[in-house]
């Protein structure tokens, strides 16, 4: 007779190593679900977590690739973070960096040809107010009229991919190019462009960035009263608000957070490695990134190694598309595995296991 | 004459604990037994095991001289046995008939269901309307729900667990009528309580627990409540004695305070004046529903409420919130100890920091100083626990009581606002705990204790108003007041 | 444009049969969280649903057989979440998210040999002369029997709720679990059956999606249904009766800017394909803030997880 008996108090142990039994059991599930698609279980999982690292020919193309996937995951897992941990939902990151590229764009395009250095630093305020305005919708309707913010937010993002094609289909759209639905390219723009700092290792300025707001979200989260206010709100809000929080600020600033680093994402993203808005820009790390958030335990160092564990997944998949055939949408389907088994060890944070050879009655 | 209900050495353990130690127990026909004991003592889990909510590890029940061990409650009450519960266990957005419906075991249609009710409640006096929603009625009508959902499957045993700590005495009185009308029935009748004035009245015999064992088992009417106190609680507690008190000018000033709640269901504030003196400690007596929360609130600072309805010192600050409130000496202590006092799985360290005032530091946080604060609360008011790293929800609710309590008087509030100081805390927290606040309002400061228990108000309050349907009564002076001229008010308007 | 080409009739009965995938997930939502449990994998499961009953109907050529394993498919996911948020006591917020990725990237795993091709045809029904009245006979009597059984289903879960002592169990446990757990009702038991129900219906729905609505496979082509089929729930206040109303409305907006972009309205198409999203997010907030009475709230116990110690 199996029981589960409540801790008195939560593990930390089990909740560091949550993570890593979900990784190591979801790599086993990959392994599976390749055998049930007639495909090599070991050759796919190296090719998926091994090679985009270490095989002689792939990796020089794709050990840079690894931090320009992670830098933008990372940055709005971050974002999402702070808003998980006080139980605000905000599942609409996706639009909300598609948002902050497309105001980031448009500054970009309306000084189009200056040499200002001022250029860039604006163009990157704007994609953080896009970001930040487009998540105030959310938090503005959850506040002022309790609207869920799970389904506006998350409705959000089909309006933005939506707005992404008639931008790139009309006022933004290249009048160069043929009428391919997209915008020019920042690469002909350099006081705009977001360049590989060091060639070859994937190094731009959104990473430098990412890693600049990791280390202040380390020490917010730790040192600071906010920090701490956040997760008072998020395990008993009425204690919050005894302690002087008031909620619905609360949630208005963590809808900004998350909205305004997405919105950063988006547009170190589109004036660097993408270049330029297409109606393929929005690539799914807003979707990704919740992911990210919670397999490195909604902590700023746990969501950087995260964050790297799957932009690895996303880059193999690229690769196992292209050598084993391998469907691109497996890479979701790892993601999707990857949450299932944490939140199935998280069990052990907060209960464990009795094998009791009593039979209950 | 075979005892309706026997149980014999019934043992249950838990981690940590051992709930019941081989506890015995007759219960007759046509009795009211009553089981007598502090928060803790293994009532409620002698009741769930009776009730097949959990099975004993060991020993054995018998019923009418059968061998008797339900595996859930659905087989307890298909033997006769109906329980009313401590927290009903109602659900607020059905109506009456749809809860009765869920607590009976044949399946019935609400359209036979409420003649049936009508009968019952007519034959009982228990006034119910089959079709209102729960959420609208107040706890003594709720409790009628419950009673008359357990008369319609007829039983030979009914529990009861605390059923008058929701009451007015007035509703109380009415329970005992009914209660003895069914004894007279020759129902046996499991009276859970620790009211020990209410089972010298009501009860037959008396079976009292501590510690999880039975201590003693007598006839309450022959007994003084002292003595029945002493067997239940063992040594004696010094009880906190209220010193001639000495009051200064008039710091808190509540006028013309209403608020209104956005549940229409639940019952705010209106037009509630009163004040408060330096040095004194004013008690707000009333049953918990009534506004209770709502006031708590509203001084506390989490909710706000007009300007100048809440006057501090001479100045106006209904629109101040928390912080501002702490910042000018107003520390509020909430009811609910885990999820509004305390937050469960932080730490003593990290709960000490939740409300302590912080002036520098432009908000970073000093956790080696906080630290030191939970220590200092630890030691001052001897809070049991391994170390302040321990989680708040590893500690007993005594425990965390005295943690929250002592959180609060340790930073020196001018004016202290607490709202069920000793709810559900054994009887040597709850007097340590009654005695720091004595010793608070000695010290020239000015406390606003809300509580449900008239004993523990008469015991510190210096006046007493009463808090009923969100209106506040003339405060009394505590020395003039008696449990009759509160009850009066506290009933109010309630139906 | 053209006003002539926009056709009342018409749209009026293919707003009914537009609506039928969503009816058909946010009724077993409904289910769902009326019995406490927030799923929001309907997205997930509908497409899995979608792909499931694709494949089978063109493996089989029989497009009933198709629904059978579509609703096959959507329970298959729904064990998953129940497993998870039953047993494993997980969050169900994000277990459902969860739910969705996962279901969005195995449906195009499985689904990649079936694009482009073409799923069996179902039978029209008979109606007679009954199809031949005006205006009635095209609006009401012109659909396949999925969507009559959508409209039946919306009425045998009204009587369900209403007038059966199960259903009764089912509220009271996702109103207040330790009460109906405290009375011996079994409440995982319940709990379970709910999100196997509500995983078929959102299969069915994805199933009828793939086979009739479009009728053919392509990646996501879900494209939100799911998301907006639990908006609907909330939109009705957990009653079935006016989650038809909810689907219908939606349905409708679908049409219509459909429609529209087909009369060459000169709005940019994109803007128009928005207006689905926008009226969801404008009518949530305005059923949110309408709601005044304690009838039309949620479930007491919605989303939060049951424990008991034994």
């Amino acid at each position: 007779m199996i029981k589960i008996v409540k801790r008195p108090e939560p593990s930390s142990l089990a909740a560091l190593m949550a993570p890593i039994i979900a990784i190591g059991i979801t790599l086993i599930g990959c392994a599976l679900l390749f055998l049930l698609l007639g495909k090599d279980p070991f050759t796919s999982v190296k090719a998926l977590f091994w090679d985009p690292l270490f095989d002689p020919q792939i990796a020089s193309f794709s050990r840079p690739q690894l931090l320009v996937k992670a830098a933008p995951i990372i940055l709005i897992a971050l974002g999402l973070s702070v808003g998980f941990q006080a139980g605000i939902w905000n599942i609409g990151a996706e639009g909300q960096y598609i948002t902050g590229a497309i105001a980031a764009t448009a500054v970009g395009l309306a000084f189009w040809g200056s040499d200002s250095i001022w250029v860039f630093p604006i163009m990157g305020l704007a994609g953080v107010l896009g970001g930040v305005a487009y998540a105030m919708v959310p938090a503005i309707l959850r506040v002022q009229f309790g609207a869920n913010e799970i389904l506006v937010s998350l409705m959000l993002v089909y309006v933005a991919i939506n707005l992404l094609a008639a931008m790139v289909t009309g006022p933004m759209k290249n009048p160069l190019a043929f009428g391919f639905p997209e915008t020019r390219s920042f690469r002909d723009f350099p006081a705009a462009y977001n360049t590989e700092i060091l060639d070859n290792s994937g190094l731009h300025y959104g990473v430098i960035a990412t890693l600049l707001i990791v280390a202040i979200a380390y020490i917010v989260q730790t040192r600071h009263l906010f920090g701490f206010q956040v997760r008072v709100m998020g395990l008993a809000p009425k204690a919050a608000r005894l302690s002087g929080v008031i909620p619905e600020r609360m949630v208005v600033i963590c809808f900004a957070i998350s909205g305004g680093l997405a919105g950063l994402a988006g547009f170190f993203e589109v004036t660097g490695p993408a270049g330029k808005l297409t109606t393929e820009f929005g690539s799914g790390y807003g979707f990704t990134a919740i992911i990210v958030a919670f397999l490195g335990r909604l902590n700023p160092l746990g969501i950087v190694l995260a964050g790297l564990v799957l932009a690895l997944t996303i880059i193999g998949g690229e690769i196992a598309q292209l050598t084993l055939n391998i469907p691109a949408a497996a890479v979701l389907v790892i993601q999707g595995m990857v949450l299932f088994f944490l939140l199935a060890a998280d069990l052990f944070v907060r209960y464990r296991i009795k094998l009791s050879s009593k039979v209950a009655a | 004459m075979t005892p309706t209900l026997s149980l014999k050495e019934l043992t249950k353990a838990y981690p940590g604990v051992v709930a019941c130690e081989a506890i015995s127990l007759d219960l007759m026909p046509g009795e009211i037994h009553a089981v007598l004991g502090e928060n803790g003592a293994g009532k409620s889990t002698l009741m769930k095991m009776i009730y097949g909510l959990v099975q004993s590890d060991q020993g054995a029940m018998t019923l009418n001289g059968t061998a008797f061990a339900p595996a859930s409650p659905k087989s307890a009450r298909s033997s006769g046995i109906s329980m009313v519960f401590q927290h009903f266990s109602l659900f607020e957005a059905m109506s009456v008939a749809e809860n009765i419906a869920l607590g009976l075991d044949k399946a019935m249609s609400i359209g036979d269901l409420v003649p049936l009710i009508r009968n019952v409640s007519e034959a009982y006096g228990l006034e119910i309307k089959p079709e209102q929603r729960i959420a609208a009625l107040s706890a003594g009508a709720r409790q009628r729900v419950e009673i008359i959902r357990c008369l319609l499957q007829s039983p030979n045993i009914l529990i009861l667990d605390e059923p008058t700590s929701v009451l007015a005495p007035q509703e109380v009185d009415r329970l005992f009528t009914i209660l003895r009308q069914l004894r007279d029935e020759g129902k046996s009748i499991l009276y859970i309580s620790h009211k020990l004035e209410e089972i010298r009245t009501l009860c037959d015999r008396a079976t009292i627990l501590r510690g999880g064992k039975v201590v003693d088992r007598v006839t309450p009417k022959n007994q003084s409540a002292a003595a029945l106190a002493e067997m239940m609680i063992g040594a004696r507690h010094s009880s906190a004695k209220r010193g001639q008190a000495q009051y200064g000018k008039v710091l808190l000033k509540v006028q013309n305070l209403s608020y209104k709640p956005s549940d229409p269901s639940e019952i705010g504030l209106s037009n509630v004046s009163f004040s408060v003196r330096a040095g004194e400690i004013l008690g707000v007596a009333g049953i918990a529903g009534n506004g209770q929360d709502m006031l708590f609130s509203a001084l506390s600072g989490e909710v706000r409420s007009t300007s100048r309805s809440i006057m501090f010192n001479g100045d106006p600050i209904g629109q101040s919130g928390v912080r501002g409130r702490r910042k000018a000496g107003i520390l509020a202590a909430a009811e609910e100890r885990l999820g509004h006092a305390a937050v469960p799985d932080m730490s003593l360290t990290e709960n000490a920091e939740l409300t302590k005032n912080r002036s520098r530091g432009r908000g970073f946080l000093n956790w080696s100083m906080a630290r030191g604060f939970a220590k200092e609360i630890i030691e001052t008011f001897r809070v049991a626990t391994p170390s302040e790293r321990t989680a708040a929800s590893a500690l007993s609710g005594g425990n965390l009581q005295k943690f929250v309590i002592g959180r609060e008087l340790q930073q020196n509030p001018t004016l202290f606002v607490v709202n069920q100081p000793t709810w559900g805390v054994d009887a040597a927290a709850a007097a340590s705990i009654r005695s720091a606040i004595l010793r608070l309002a000695a010290s020239g400061n000015a406390v606003v204790a809300i509580s449900q228990d008239l004993d523990e108000l008469f015991e510190i309050a210096d006046r007493i108003a009463v808090l009923a349907q969100g209106q506040i009564s003339a405060p009394m002076d505590a020395a003039q007041a008696t449990p009759a001229k509160i009850g009066i008010l506290m009933a109010g308007q309630a139906a | 444009m053209d006003w002539g080409s926009l056709s009342i009739i018409g749209m009026l009965a293919s707003l009914i049969a537009a609506s039928t995938p969503i009816l058909l997930a946010a009724l077993g939502e409904a289910v769902v969280e009326r019995a406490g449990v927030l799923n929001l994998g309907v997205e997930g499961m509908m497409i899995i649903g979608a792909v499931a009953g694709f494949s089978a109907a063109v493996t089989t050529g029989s497009p009933w057989l198709g629904f059978l394993a579509g609703m096959g498919g959507g329970m298959a996911l729904a064990v998953v979440f129940a497993v998870l948020t039953q047993g494993f006591l997980t969050n169900h917020v994000a277990t459902g998210l969860a739910l969705t990725l996962f279901g969005l990237g195995l449906s195009a795993m499985v689904g990649q040999s079936y694009v482009g091709q073409k799923p069996p045809r179902m039978p029209d029904i008979n109606f007679g002369a009954l199809s031949e009245l005006p205006f009635l006979g095209r609006v009401l009597f012109s659909h396949d029997l999925i969507v009559y059984l959508g409209i039946l289903l919306t009425i045998l879960i009204w009587v369900f709720f209403r007038y059966v002592r199960a259903g009764l169990i089912l509220r009271a446990v996702g109103e207040n679990h330790d009460a109906a757990h405290g009375l011996g009702y079994r409440v995982i038991l319940t709990r379970v059956a709910a999100i196997l129900f509500g995983g078929a219906m959102a299969g069915l729905g994805g199933a009828y999606l793939s086979l009739a609505r479009v009728p053919q496979w392509t990646e996501g082509m879900t494209a939100g249904s799911g998301w907006i089929a639990l908006a609907i729930v909330v939109f009705a206040s957990w009653r079935p009766e006016r989650v038809l109303v909810g689907a219908y409305l939606f349905g409708g907006i679908t049409i219509l800017q459909l429609n529209l972009q087909a009369a060459g309205m000169t709005l940019s198409p994109a803007y128009l394909s928005m207006t689905p999203y926008l009226v969801t997010i404008i009518v949530l907030v305005l059923i949110t803030r309408s709601r005044l009475s304690r009838s039309s709230q949620a479930p007491a116990s919605l989303g939060r997880i049951f424990y008991a110690p034994r």
